[in-house]
């Protein structure tokens, strides 16, 4: 998986609440089998009108927001389906870190298995930062230390953020989960024959 | 004595394989489901990756999302449908897994599947990469759902690497009126708790209101955990459970079938166990409840009004109410029985299973879809398609004028040809109301299968009871 440090970028704010993963990425672009190319149809229905023209009043459609690797949305962001392809279609696009007051909870989870960071803050700070998107183009996001920082009338601001240990390692490092999962297989080999000694009935029964 | 615990403990507890260095815990998944949307990625990922699927037998695949619900003698008209399902066709061949095409009787969603089969028991932990994962809580088993990167990590290693939710307890006191369905039920949790009140939580259903509940009344209320933010939602076992299981397919036989349960009893939440929050809702004060916007949360009683953001004090609140009726086509303060709808979609996994139906059947028994509505009835699996006709349910539905098809998905989601035109409303018993969700511009009022077999017949939304 592709490492997550620092990074330096443009942030698009999004000021809806609840943005449920059939607006990240509707339904009719989950038929691919491949994991790439859902960049261009990220909120397809809030980009394109129904005659495929861009909706100019989008953040995503809006000149000064045309390269940017940072999202600033509102809380509860991406609830809904477990679809991956939410995540995937955030990263091709060419977004690798959201900020916002909470998520749901499959999203953030899948966020860290993309190289994306999530970062939470309280909604007073996220809201700030919209405002400050507007005018303010530049933010640097340093996952090591924790921080976002940029300049405001020339004056360097900070603002710190937690993240989990575990998660953050992970992003760090790109680690491969599975790789790792399997260094321990003779631990799932012991657990199963634990298991099949005492709840012999789950095992050995297939559907014919 | 041991300290009491919680169902959710127990089950945690007795799956841990291992804990890595940076305190995860590496959690064993005895079951895993499988379908063509989530998992096309995660086998390419085995593949490319050389590794291979440590358990086929644990794991059974189905097609849903994508299958047509009519005509399906002619295969899948969609070219990019169709090679989805053939994907997890011939994923599943190379790997062993047992798939229940759609000409298979047995096919249909996963999570009626599942329980039909008995492939989902108390105390397992189930995974599927499908949020909807939850509704297999309903048998005291942990079941959550899971993107496709950790579809891929339970194919290779039958583990996930999880840290451990917190504890919430719903506790559903006294009993229901008459004619207040699961569904009413767990809408009106959401309206209470709202989307995002589970989230880091597995929530345990209890209360009399909740024992009372069949099997299917269970599935439908653990099956919207997700909406109300949580992973996943169980109820402990019981009597009840223990019968639905009693001659599955794959539900242990004879003597072992005992032992399976005396030890899904013992799984029950412990007296005094721990609880990190407690919601409780009183039966008797909840009547049929219907969504009025573009939230699950967004709920309201069916002699409701539709609200009013002038009266909101919240800004964002206020805000996300006037983009809901905007969406929504509604004027504020009208009452939600005078709603007009086009549509009806009857069916998905939060209601697709034969009670509905029956519930259905006896409001549509006598009478007749109104004029311009099309209502259309979608089975949860081949198997509730063969029993409803069995009971000569179908009869009563075609000859009230409603579209009685083939199971699958269908309409909750659209991704298969059924699905809302824009500004087309539909009173629907599935489980999402977001913008888009049943088609663009669609509008969607989430309601219980009696509610929705009502607005099919008045053509609005309708207090069935009133009918």
């Amino acid at each position: 998986m592709e490492k997550f440090n620092k990074l330096s970028g443009h942030a698009i704010p999004l000021r809806i609440t609840n943005v449920d993963t059939d607006m990240i990425i509707p339904k009719q672009f989950l038929k691919t089998i491949k994991r790439t190319g859902l960049g261009e149809f990220l909120f397809y229905e809030l980009r394109y009108d129904q005659d495929g023209n861009k909706i100019s009043s989008f953040a995503l459609n809006q000149e000064q927001y045309k390269d940017a690797s940072i999202l600033i949305a509102g809380k509860n962001f991406g609830c809904g389906s477990s679809r991956e392809h939410a995540p995937w279609s955030i990263a091709d696009y060419g977004i690798k870190c959201i900020i916002a007051p909470s998520y749901a909870d499959i999203f953030y989870n899948n966020c860290f298995k993309n190289g994306i960071l999530p970062i939470i803050l309280d909604e007073a700070t996220v809201s700030r930062l919209q405002d400050t998107s507007d005018s303010i183009l530049n933010f640097n996001i340093d996952l090591e230390k924790q921080n976002i920082t940029f300049l405001e009338n020339n004056e360097k601001k900070e603002i710190s953020f937690e993240i989990d240990p575990a998660k953050k390692k992970c992003l760090l490092e790109g680690l491969d989960d599975i790789g790792l999962t399997l260094n321990k297989v003779a631990s799932i080999g012991h657990f199963e024959e634990d298991q099949e000694n005492e709840i012999p009935w789950l095992y050995g029964n297939k559907l014919k | 004595m041991s300290t009491p615990k919680t169902i959710y403990d127990k089950i945690w507890e007795s799956h841990i394989v291992d804990t890595n260095d940076d305190g995860t815990t590496i959690l064993y998944i005895d079951r895993h489901l499988v379908h063509e949307v989530t998992s096309p990625q995660a086998f390419e990922g085995l593949r490319l990756s050389g590794r291979k699927v440590r358990r086929p037998e644990f794991t059974l695949a189905t097609a849903d999302h994508n299958v047509p619900t009519a005509d399906r003698d002619k295969g899948i008209a969609d070219p990019d449908s169709k090679l989805q399902v053939e994907t997890l066709e011939m994923n599943a061949k190379e790997n062993n897994i047992t798939y229940l095409p759609m000409t298979d009787k047995r096919q249909g969603i996963v999570h009626i599947v599942g329980p039909e089969q008995g492939f989902t028991q108390p105390g397992m932990t189930i995974v599927c990469g499908d949020s909807h994962t939850s509704t297999h809580g309903a048998f005291g088993a942990l079941a959550w759902g899971i993107g496709t990167s950790e579809v891929e990590h339970t194919l290779a290693t039958q583990t996930l690497v999880q840290t451990k939710a917190k504890n919430m307890c719903i506790k559903i006191t006294g009993k229901v009126i008459e004619g207040v369905t699961a569904k009413d039920i767990v809408l009106a949790i959401i309206r209470k708790i709202g989307t995002a009140g589970g989230t880091g939580y597995v929530i345990e259903y209890t209360g009399e209101a909740i024992r009372n509940l069949s099997m299917e009344g269970r599935m439908t209320v653990c099956n919207m955990s997700i909406e109300a933010g949580a992973r996943a939602g169980l109820i402990s076992p019981d009597e009840k459970t223990c019968e639905y299981l009693r001659g599955r397919p794959l539900a242990p036989k004879g003597e072992v079938f005992e032992d399976a349960v005396n030890y899904w009893k013992s799984l029950a939440t412990d007296e005094g166990a721990h609880y990190d929050s407690v919601v409780e809702v009183k039966a008797d004060e909840i009547i049929p409840q219907i969504t009025w916007g573009t939230s699950p949360e967004d709920v309201v009683s069916i002699d409701g009004f539709v609200p009013d953001p002038e009266i909101e004090k919240n800004a964002d609140k206020k805000k996300s109410i006037e983009r809901a009726l905007d969406y929504m086509g509604l004027e504020p303060n009208m009452p939600v029985n005078e709603i007009k709808i086009d549509k009806v979609f009857i069916g998905s996994c939060t209601n697709g299973r034969i009670e509905d139906l029956r519930a259905v059947s006896q409001i549509a028994k006598g009478r007749k879809v109104e004029k311009g509505v099309h209502a259309m009835i979608v089975p949860g699996s081949g198997l509730v398609k063969e029993q409803a006709e069995k009971e000569g349910l179908d009869k009563i539905f075609i000859e009230a004028g409603f579209d009685w098809r083939d199971p699958g998905c269908s309409m909750c989601l659209a991704m298969n040809a059924d699905k809302l035109q824009p500004q087309e409303r539909c009173a629907s018993t599935s489980n999402r109301n977001f913008e888009g969700r049943q088609g663009r511009g669609g509008r969607t009022h989430l309601m219980s299968p009696q509610m929705a077999a009502a607005a099919a017949i008045r053509g609005k939304l309708t207090d069935f009871r009133d009918l």
